[in-house]
């Protein structure tokens, strides 16, 4: 009883509402401006927005190769680097990279003498550098693929941690980049690490001959 | 399992679709110089090898720094310099807009990055900074140093604020004021002395000028009080140059 009463009363409700919304409808149809626009205005305003584009200035990659340790020969060096590309002819660039020094000709030749504990032999350097893409053009891979490329140049300064000690470096150097595609480079790499150390005694300004190859990719 | 093949299908192809439908809503502008100069790669000195006319349409795919891949109609690849592309209108007719430095930007930027080096009272100083402007004319900044010296070894990590005199001119005086902390590390090899962390506290002053739209190039003076825990306070003066990027 009671759910019929309150279906009827919901039916009476919608069908007020319907009527109410057809009059005010016919209402409005009948309330026309008396003087319609002659022309009636299209122009939006449009909020201007730049180009939604994927922007690919950093770079980032690794690398290994070899380090020339002066008085401690040569050996494996690896690291990584991160830049940022300001413009097509500048860049900032980070690098870290470590490697295992061998052992001076004085301890060969001694046979026991040890100069540095094995930790100690441990390298590792860190620079901050500018670099400058001096000679940017094509390389040709046969006579079909042409990839962009540069020979760079690049100079910083940063630290190096080797024989318990922490020195002052200046890191210099030039390198070769050749675009695969658009986001992968490959480096060829030459650096000097110059720094004044003082392990052997005497105090001296070494130099540190870096050769590596890189790879590295634009994000 | 074979039930839920066609769900997957189903899954697969409305991602494909959505994937079509993301790439042909691309950027798409119409050239208006003469010619769009398409380049072999992102640089004034890579050879311009193709050319699209004056009415047809270009895609826009990717940027580096100041060039921006772009694809024409009939599927050539090139990139196209930002000034040549601010030349271009959209589809609906509206010039194209390329963000990039402008002389506004060197009272406008917000950011600033710089790369430092110098002395810090007879030790070699290596150090990152950034800075805020809140205002043309006012800096909060934020170093981070690494100190190389002959006796001793540190970090030196810094908060302040810097005001610029005049951010219109191409080269204006700055001071700033700030503080940090110190630490400071004796080399084994010639003092038995232990490593000391103090606070610190400068102020200091520069001149940096524009070297470019993006540039900057900063040379500053502080004088540091280190508040250690002896008898005296240290005074340190540091002498830095650095290079700057401002965005």
């Amino acid at each position: 009883m009671d759910r019929r009463f309150y279906v009827l009363l919901l039916t009476g409700v919608v069908l007020a509402g319907y009527a109410g919304a057809e009059a005010s409808a016919q209402e409005s149809a009948t309330a026309k401006p008396e003087t319609p626009q002659v022309v009636e205005p299209e122009v939006k305003r449009r909020d201007i927005e730049r180009p939604d584009i994927d922007t690919e200035n950093f770079e980032a990659g690794a690398f290994v190769g070899t380090l020339s340790i002066e008085d401690f020969g040569s050996s494996f060096v690896y690291g990584a680097s991160f830049a940022y590309h300001f413009t097509e002819d500048l860049f900032a660039q980070a690098t870290i990279g470590s490697a295992e020094a061998g052992r001076t000709s004085y301890e060969d030749l001694s046979g026991s003498v040890e100069l540095l504990t094995d930790d100690e032999r441990q390298l590792t350097y860190y620079d901050l550098s500018l670099g400058w893409n001096a000679l940017p053009g094509e390389s040709f891979l046969g006579g079909k693929r042409a990839m962009p490329s540069a020979l760079y140049l690049t100079l910083g300064a940063g630290s190096t941690r080797f024989g318990g000690d922490d020195f002052f470096t200046v890191a210099f150097g030039a390198g070769y980049r050749l675009l695969v595609n658009d986001w992968l480079a490959v480096h060829f790499d030459a650096r000097d690490l110059i720094f004044e150390s003082d392990l052997l005694g005497e105090s001296k300004v070494t130099q540190n001959l870096q050769f590596t190859l890189g790879f590295t990719a634009f994000f | 399992m074979t039930r839920f093949l066609p769900t997957a299908v189903l899954a697969t192809a409305a991602l494909l679709a959505a994937g079509v439908a993301a790439a042909a809503s691309a950027e798409r502008v119409v050239v208006q110089d003469p010619y769009l100069e398409f380049h072999s790669g992102p640089g004034r000195g890579y050879p311009v090898f193709h050319v699209v006319d004056r009415g047809e349409s270009v895609d826009l795919v990717r940027r580096r720094t100041d060039w921006i891949k772009v694809r024409s109609a009939d599927g050539k690849e090139g990139w196209v310099n930002r000034g040549q592309l601010e030349r271009t209108l959209t589809t609906e007719g509206e010039p194209v807009k390329v963000p990039g430095p402008s002389p506004e930007s060197r009272t406008a930027h917000r950011w600033e990055a710089s790369l430092a080096t110098g002395d810090f009272d007879g030790a070699n100083i290596v150090s990152a900074r950034a800075a805020w402007s809140m205002t043309p004319t006012l800096l909060a900044r934020a170093d981070v140093s690494q100190l190389l010296g002959g006796y001793s070894d540190g970090w030196i990590v810094t908060a302040g604020i810097a005001h610029v005199f005049m951010p219109k001119w191409r080269a204006s005086p700055f001071i700033g004021i700030g503080g940090g902390v110190l630490r400071v590390e004796p080399k084994a090899t010639l003092v038995r002395a232990e490593d000391r962390t103090d606070e610190t506290a400068y102020a200091g002053a520069g001149v940096r000028g524009y070297l470019t739209n993006r540039f900057l190039l900063q040379a500053e003076y502080r004088s540091y009080v280190v508040f250690t825990d002896r008898d005296d306070n240290e005074e340190l003066a540091e002498w830095t140059a650095a290079f700057t990027y401002f965005f």
